[in-house]
């Protein structure tokens, strides 16, 4: 059966993606796993974008640039996201969401 | 010519299988190493699926950025802090489990009831090509806001965590 030339296999697969996602970040117990499970959040929604792109998007241009555009996106939220976790680790010596509160109370 | 499309269909559902099991192994996997290199092999699987989709310029781009970059930028976290065993081990028997497996079975089947229920139709004309001349065409000229955003985003993050990851060990801002 040929699925690859629809549009519902890409739309399903990327679902997919951000429920695994949701799924790490709520069960991950470390910052580091968390960050990584939120790049499939990121990567899902880009393949929905690129999927509505090609099947159905009067300028098969735009949805091209709006994937590069989350692209980007996702490497500045990792490199801040990571510098963030490092001054988090200096400081706490931990890296476990449970124990970082001090702005909770 | 049929043959090339069952190949080409066997390289998708390949793609497919990667992109999961990489998925399955990043969010399942006690060590961060090993959730590291479920990443970047479910994100190969990703630049397969944007292959099939037409743009070779999104693959190569998802190779080299998400691959490339963000993957060894995650790596070099994960090398820097460290996560003790015994908390690692807490990971796969967590307090959450029931929580992210419910959440996670509503928000597919929400998403799922709604993708059952709508029909997409294609677009009437179509102007251009998925080819990276046209794409870069769009980008400098009709989309050129977007590019410079880009641009101004990643100067933004590359000051932002130069600021915030200076110091000593001690955590002293010099």
């Amino acid at each position: 059966m040929i699925i690859s030339d629809n549009l519902n296999t890409y739309l399903i697969i990327a679902a997919l993606l951000l429920v695994i996602g949701l799924y790490g970040m709520i069960q991950h117990r470390s910052l580091i796993g968390m960050l990584i499970s939120s790049e499939f959040v990121l990567n899902g929604a880009a393949l929905n974008f690129m999927a509505f792109n090609t099947f159905t998007a009067p300028n098969p241009a735009v949805g091209q640039i709006y994937t590069l555009c989350i692209m980007a996106l996702a490497a500045a939220e990792a490199a801040i996201a990571v510098s963030i976790i490092i001054v988090v680790y200096r400081r706490f010596h931990n890296e476990d969401p449970a124990i970082i509160q001090d702005m909770k109370y | 010519m049929i043959l090339y499309r069952y190949i080409a269909e066997a390289l998708f559902y390949a793609f497919m299988i990667l992109t999961f099991m990489g998925a399955f192994m990043a969010v399942r996997s006690q060590l961060l190493m090993h959730a590291v290199i479920g990443l970047a092999i479910s994100l190969l699987g990703i630049a397969g699926l944007y292959f099939h989709l037409g743009s070779t310029f999104l693959a190569v781009m998802q190779v080299l950025i998400y691959v490339g970059a963000v993957c060894i930028m995650i790596a070099m976290g994960v090398m820097l802090g460290n996560t003790p065993r015994q908390l690692a081990e807490k990971n796969l028997k967590g307090r959450n489990l029931l929580l992210a497996i419910g959440s996670c079975t509503a928000v597919f089947l929400a998403l799922f009831a709604t993708l059952a229920q709508t029909r997409f139709a294609p677009a009437a004309e179509r102007i251009g090509d998925m080819s990276i001349q046209f794409v870069g065409e769009n980008l400098l000229l009709q989309y050129c806001l977007a590019f410079e955003l880009i641009s101004l985003i990643l100067l933004t993050a590359i000051i932002g965590s130069i600021i915030l990851a200076r110091g000593g060990r001690d955590g002293a801002v010099k």
